[in-house]
């Protein structure tokens, strides 16, 4: 497996890390109870407690917006010095016509920046900030932002239902010196297969069932942390903490006991059971809460997982700096406080799911 | 609104950008040709910082043509810590919790989407301030 520089492991030339970051969860919650109750009765069984609920007037655009505000208030950059906005979510407003563009307009980072949309499932957040470490790494730009953002659809009565929810993160990528992360190494790891997909112009994704586990997110899961740890020579007792993707409560658990975590080094970062699962935004808003309470010398591993199927490894050390900036936009708690309970027929109306003409 | 000048607005619309008269100081939204506190012409750009509070507001139940869907919604007089007053949609808020007073800030959301087929357009609108947990010392 190994590459042109010896290695599986992916690092810049020049030292980069995480200069700002911002989450952004919407107000609204739907427990998984009211799910259960129209659809299944079944209560002993739910995958989380609540899940995030965007308003009608929020999208993929207007969370990034958000997030990324929080990301540059933090930052403190001139917005003109960012050369790349790069959005990974796979509930973008258009089909064809950038969210990045909408994104970089509202935070006056045009025109002299490079702007697009990624997709890849959850893994689209990881797969843009992979890119902006290149693209900071390589000299070519003194930052690039990175947003991983969604406000996923289930189809009405399905499993994913209960689960799929609306959140996400920004993460401004910029020079080692300034950063409240440094960036250690990241890996990549992908296979084709068939656990989840939605076509062109469907409204709700489908999934291929016994696809979801073991051959999909346990085992690209597990295999990215795992090579990434061989290749830097960590083990689990290096990481203070520890953020995987999240699609319900039990799968990263399970996925950070077999590879010898335990339990308190995945909780900073377990969201799912308060704002279920945000898809591309899931392990990045994830990673902004453990960026929210982590001290200096903390070594971070942060993983994703995209159906399709794959998986981004990224390791960070939290630096001095995370004290001066922390309080300069809303912490992720803060926006997981801020909680209006809606019913099923809110939600139904909110997220489109009555058929109008 | 039309495509055209919603693109022509946009910046205004998405961040609250005004200006700063360069002969009374004023702060100025939205943006125009002449002051209109000192009636002279040259102005800078400024960024206004979104913060402000309800000075007046009313419920929107029937709402004109291209925002139904989001009805019933607040609509508020909003007067900004720089001093302009601005007429805008409050969100993340029912219009049974809004109070004359209270503390908002500057979201940017969808306010009209041309249906299916159209374009989306996207404004600021006021939120109420987002609270910040107490921290631990
Ligand atoms: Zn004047």
């Amino acid at each position: 497996m190994a590459k042109q520089n010896g290695s599986v492991l992916l690092r810049p030339q020049r030292a980069v890390g995480i200069v700002g970051y911002g989450a952004y969860v919407p107000r609204y919650r739907l427990p998984a109870s009211e799910v259960a109750r129209v659809w299944s009765g079944r209560m002993d069984t739910l995958p989380i407690k609540e899940k995030a609920v965007a308003g009608l007037d929020e999208d993929t655009a207007t969370m990034s917006i958000e997030a990324a505000r929080n990301a540059l208030a933090r930052a403190r950059v001139d917005p003109h010095r960012i050369r790349a906005v790069w959005v990974g979510s796979e509930s973008h407003p258009y089909a064809v016509k950038p969210t990045s563009t909408i994104v970089a307009e509202a935070l006056d980072i045009v025109p002299l920046t490079s702007a697009a949309d990624w997709e890849f499932a959850c893994k689209a957040g990881t797969e843009a900030l992979q890119a902006a470490i290149a693209l900071v790494g390589s000299g070519m730009a003194d930052y690039a932002l990175s947003i991983g953002m969604d406000t996923a659809q289930g189809r009405p009565g399905d499993a994913l239902e209960y689960t799929a929810a609306a959140g996400g993160a920004a993460l401004l990528v910029g020079p080692a010196e300034e950063s409240v992360a440094r960036f250690e190494a990241s890996l990549s790891y992908v296979t084709d297969t068939p656990d989840f997909w939605r076509r062109a112009h469907a409204h709700y994704p489908s999934h291929g069932q016994r696809f979801t586990g073991e051959p999909a997110y346990f085992h690209h899961i597990t295999s990215a942390a795992r090579l990434i740890m061989e290749e830097t020579g960590y083990g689990p007792a290096d990481f203070r903490h520890v953020v995987l993707h999240q699609p319900n409560t039990k799968f990263p658990q399970r996925a950070a006991t077999m590879l010898g975590f335990k339990p308190e080094q995945i909780q900073a970062g377990l969201l799912v059971p308060v704002i279920g699962n945000t898809y591309a935004g899931s392990s990045l808003v994830g990673f902004s809460a453990v960026l929210d309470v982590a001290e200096p010398g903390d070594r971070v591993l942060v993983v994703s997982f995209g159906s399709g199927a794959g998986s981004d490894a990224f390791i960070f050390q939290v630096t001095e700096r995370i004290h001066e900036v922390r309080d300069l936009a809303p912490r992720t708690s803060d926006y997981i406080a801020r909680r209006t309970v809606i019913d099923y027929a809110t939600y139904a109306r909110f997220r489109g799911k009555m058929l109008m003409k | 609104m039309t495509v055209a000048r919603t693109w022509r607005t946009r910046r205004q619309r998405y961040s609250l950008v005004g200006e700063r008269c360069d002969h009374c100081h004023n702060a100025i939204f939205p943006p125009r040709d002449v002051c209109p506190y000192c009636a002279e012409p040259a102005q800078t750009q400024m960024a206004l910082s979104g913060r402000g509070t309800v000075y007046s507001y009313t419920t929107v139940y029937d709402a004109p043509a291209g925002f139904g869907e989001f009805a019933p919604y607040p609509v508020a007089l909003v007067k900004l810590e720089e001093g302009p007053m601005v007429t805008a949609q409050l969100t993340d808020v029912s219009p049974e919790e809004v109070t004359i007073g209270m503390p908002v800030e500057m979201v940017t959301r969808k306010i009209q989407e041309q249906g299916e087929e159209g374009v989306i357009i996207y404004n600021y609108k006021f939120r109420p301030q987002l609270q910040r947990q107490a921290r631990a010392a």
